[in-house]
């Protein structure tokens, strides 16, 4: 089976821990072999949370730089930031509506502007799916739901060989009732953006 | 019922390393768990804590370290089995009694589960507690995935009661925080109650009795030893004349390595999974059948300075390489990529990787440091006490959230080396110095480790203020109780230690008590604390907001908006609080509705009264 190396990235409260966990029982699920690792603790006040989604039998829990084969990104500025990860052939799959860091509010940095984040990411590797996650979300009727989108997306690329069905299973198990739909709608939103961007 | 509950032996589950440890004691029949939190190890005590309440397991979050292991070490003697578990740090903290527990030994299993930090993502240091189990004379097992992190704490109970002796487990972050499948096995019935065989020739450590107990420990090694070296955890793997040794999470990527350069047929890895004793019988053998051995350990090159002096004592001439090889260093935490890069240098293959992206022409990135949340309440304190103090003040802070006071603007933190250590420096840096010192300490890190640091500043007559930043919970962490919290919203009926009545306790004369939300309030209680020749102490009471909300305590405040028709632009809200519920659009400052609490903080500094609660 290909190894494939599935990196998320985002801020903490995202959710995106959630959505590498989710990623990884589905491939459980489909008896896909399956590692992933997060970072707790510290790193979480509002800081970059890092995840990693290992399928088809790499022992190693972590993915080096330049060796992703999928990035997924829940804010366009931390995609910049885990570039390196990427290499040529590395589909990413981000979120374009910026969260900016205190640190842009007290001066101490620039913000870059959405288009040429998304300039500098497309000249440099040679897939790229960019979503408005947050309106998608919205959408959906859950602000919370940007790792629903997000996960639909990734799904939607056809990148990973967890299929939708199970995916969506996964998500059903272990999503409270309240926010069932809404988590089922933003993921069908993520993948119809995705599905659309491959399209062209 | 609690998942890790579940009798179904064969079953697969997807489960963190540290949930798959905590599986694998309940399935050992563990009736005893004592902690104090710290990560990477936190979500073990976390699964007790709760699965406490639902069993007759006992469980308890301790004051520290050293308390749970002594906790743990009467129970254990008395013959339950018991798990403790901390950070690498936090063994520092309980070395002293884990030293001579080693002497007394136990009678039902006891198992130490000690989480190293490389790369320090959530430590002051990146000391390799493989050390512990050499000074102490303790056997220690390295799993390297889920599935062992399971089993082998299974393993670690019988190994424990069979020689008498505590047995440490030792993950690293990694680890702990992998998600991987495990395969369920029995579970054992728990005994939870026992009765102690008095011993006090054996028990009471007096030099008379720890004489013979030295002794005994010695004997005891040779007894590990020889289950070492019969032990499946230290597995060779392949039969090829390149000799790797390796441990942890490195042995995973030693692995891939092999398997990513195609060598797989000229490798034999010798993967040490029961550490210590180190089985020198099998590493002589594992030496005199290779050419040359790489050894792939992260932090210190421990098993490699073993494996040189046993190659040395055997007269094995092959070359023993580790630290220094193709970037494999001392310092932090490996990857794939530098361990495949490490063993393709040493064994002279081609390597070819795909090359990272060329990053050297992004513009410059705003960083995104962890930060204090919107609305903490360390913010407001941290702010009343730069106002009263100046910036000349020396700021001793401590281990917990309000470290990162430390990030500017705040910048509100000069020193800090370990738990309770802000306490016990300002006594330091009041003597030596003729600079105000104010220091910090949050409520689980005073009960730690404050309250003795404490009484030493009021015996030894030392002239500083302490404020105790009380949040009701063991924040950083993910939000533990500790002996300071009110317990009832959690449905548990624990007596309170109140952190005032604690440090009058400590014979405290000047004690303030401020709600740091009133800034005015608080800025007055900490000009009375500078004004006072003596240890003076102010405490500082608001709920974690995070926590708040956890427990159905959440402010019921609106949030707040900046009224741009008063706004002059001073921007000292920003300037000075760096809220992260605020932001700049264009040239204005403006709050996200969503993330403000309503503190109102903000709006207690604004010069021009701009900034107001948000109308609906």
């Amino acid at each position: 089976m290909d190894i494939k190396r599935v990196v998320f990235v985002g801020v903490g409260g995202q959710g995106n821990l959630l959505a590498s966990n989710l990623l990884g029982q589905a491939a459980l699920d489909m008896e896909i072999p399956v590692v992933v690792s997060e970072i707790h603790g510290m790193a979480q006040r509002g800081g970059v949370v890092e995840s990693a989604v290992l399928m088809g039998g790499a022992k190693s829990p972590i993915v080096s730089n330049g060796e992703a084969d999928v990035v997924v990104s829940f804010e366009p500025l931390e995609t910049l930031r885990i570039l390196s990860r990427c290499n040529k052939k590395t589909l990413v799959v981000t979120n374009a509506q910026p969260l900016p860091p205190f640190t842009v509010a007290v001066g101490q940095g620039k913000y870059p502007a959405v288009d040429e984040i998304l300039g500098k990411i497309q000249a440099k590797v040679d897939r790229v799916i960019a979503l408005q996650g947050n309106d998608l979300a919205e959408q959906a009727g859950n602000v919370l739901s940007l790792n629903m989108v997000m996960l639909g997306a990734l799904i939607g690329s056809g990148a990973t060989p967890v299929t939708e069905e199970v995916m969506k299973k996964t998500i059903s198990v272990s999503t409270k009732k309240a926010f069932l739909d809404s988590n089922l709608k933003a993921f069908d939103l993520g993948r119809d953006a995705a599905k659309k961007v491959m399209a062209h | 019922m609690h998942k890790l509950l579940e009798d179904a032996p064969g079953k697969e589950m997807l489960l963190l390393g540290n949930e798959a440890i905590a599986r694998g004691a309940l399935e050992a029949g563990v009736a005893f768990a004592t902690c104090y939190p710290g990560t990477p190890s936190s979500e073990i005590p976390e699964q007790f804590f709760n699965i406490s309440q639902e069993t007759d397991l006992y469980f308890e979050y301790s004051t520290n370290e050293k308390v749970a292991m002594e906790v743990g070490a009467g129970a254990a003697v008395s013959g339950l089995r018991t798990m403790v578990t901390m950070k690498h740090v936090g063994l520092n903290v309980a070395a002293d009694p884990l030293m001579t527990l080693a002497y007394t030994g136990v009678k039902g299993g006891m198992v130490v589960i000690n989480a190293d930090d490389p790369s320090l993502f959530s430590s002051q240091n990146e000391q390799d507690n493989r050390y512990y189990a050499r000074l102490s004379g303790l056997p220690m097992f390295e799993p390297s995935n889920t599935q062992e992190m399971k089993d082998w704490t299974v393993a670690a109970f019988d190994l424990s009661e069979e020689t008498g002796l505590p047995v440490i487990i030792r993950t690293t972050t990694r680890l702990a925080h992998i998600r991987g499948g495990v395969k369920l096995g029995p579970m054992k019935p728990r005994v939870t109650h026992s009765h102690f065989q008095k011993n006090p020739f054996h028990f009471v450590c007096v030099p008379a009795v720890s004489r013979n107990l030295h002794k005994e420990l010695l004997q005891k090694y040779d007894q590990l030893l020889a289950k070492s070296e019969k032990s499946p955890f230290n597995e060779i793997i392949g039969n090829g004349k390149w000799g790797i040794v390796t441990n942890g999470v490195s042995f995973d990527y030693v692995m891939d390595a092999v398997n990513d350069l195609g060598v797989a047929d000229k490798v034999s890895v010798l993967k040490m999974g029961f550490s210590w004793p180190l089985p020198r019988e099998r590493c002589t053998k594992f030496m005199k059948s290779v050419d040359k051995v790489l050894v792939v350990e992260e932090l210190e090159p421990v098993m490699e300075n073993d494996l040189k002096a046993i190659a040395q004592e055997k007269e094995i001439a092959i070359p023993i390489k580790g630290k220094g090889v193709g970037g494999l260093s001392r310092l932090f935490e490996y990857d794939p990529r530098l361990v495949r890069g490490a063993v393709a240098a040493y064994f002279g293959l081609e390597h070819k990787a795909p090359a990272p992206v060329e990053v050297s022409d992004l513009p410059p990135l705003p960083g995104r440091p962890p930060t204090l949340c919107a609305g903490c309440p360390h913010r407001a304190t941290l702010y009343a006490v730069k106002e009263v103090y100046g910036a000349d003040a020396i700021n001793p802070t401590d281990i917990g959230c309000y470290t990162l006071g430390l990030q500017p603007p705040l910048s509100m933190g000069d020193f800090v080396i370990c738990m309770g250590s802000s306490v016990s420096s300002a006594c330091g840096f009041s003597k030596a110095t003729d600079q105000k010192v104010a220091a910090f300490i949050g409520d689980s890190t005073f009960f730690h480790s404050g309250i003795t640091g404490l009484i030493n500043a009021v015996h030894n007559n030392h002239k500083f203020t302490l404020v105790i930043l009380d949040n009701g919970t063991t924040a950083m962490t993910g939000h533990q109780i500790h002996p300071g919290v009110d317990s009832t919203p959690m449905g548990l009926d624990l007596p309170q230690v109140v952190v005032e009545d604690m440090v009058k306790g400590c014979g405290v004369k000047d004690v303030h008590v401020v709600k740091p939300f009133n800034i005015k309030k608080t800025i007055e209680s900490l000009k009375a604390s500078l004004d006072y020749d003596g240890i003076s102490v102010v405490v500082s009471k608001e709920y974690c907001p995070l926590f708040a909300k956890g427990i159905g305590k959440a402010r019921k405040a609106r949030p707040f908006t900046v009224n741009h028709d008063k706004c002059k632009n001073h921007r000292d809200c920003i300037k000075k609080l760096a809220c992260p519920a605020m932001y700049l659009e264009g040239d204005l400052v403006y709050i996200n509705k969503n993330l403000c609490i309503g503190c109102s903080v903000c709006a207690q500094i604004c010069p021009e009264n701009a900034i107001v609660p948000l109308k609906d």
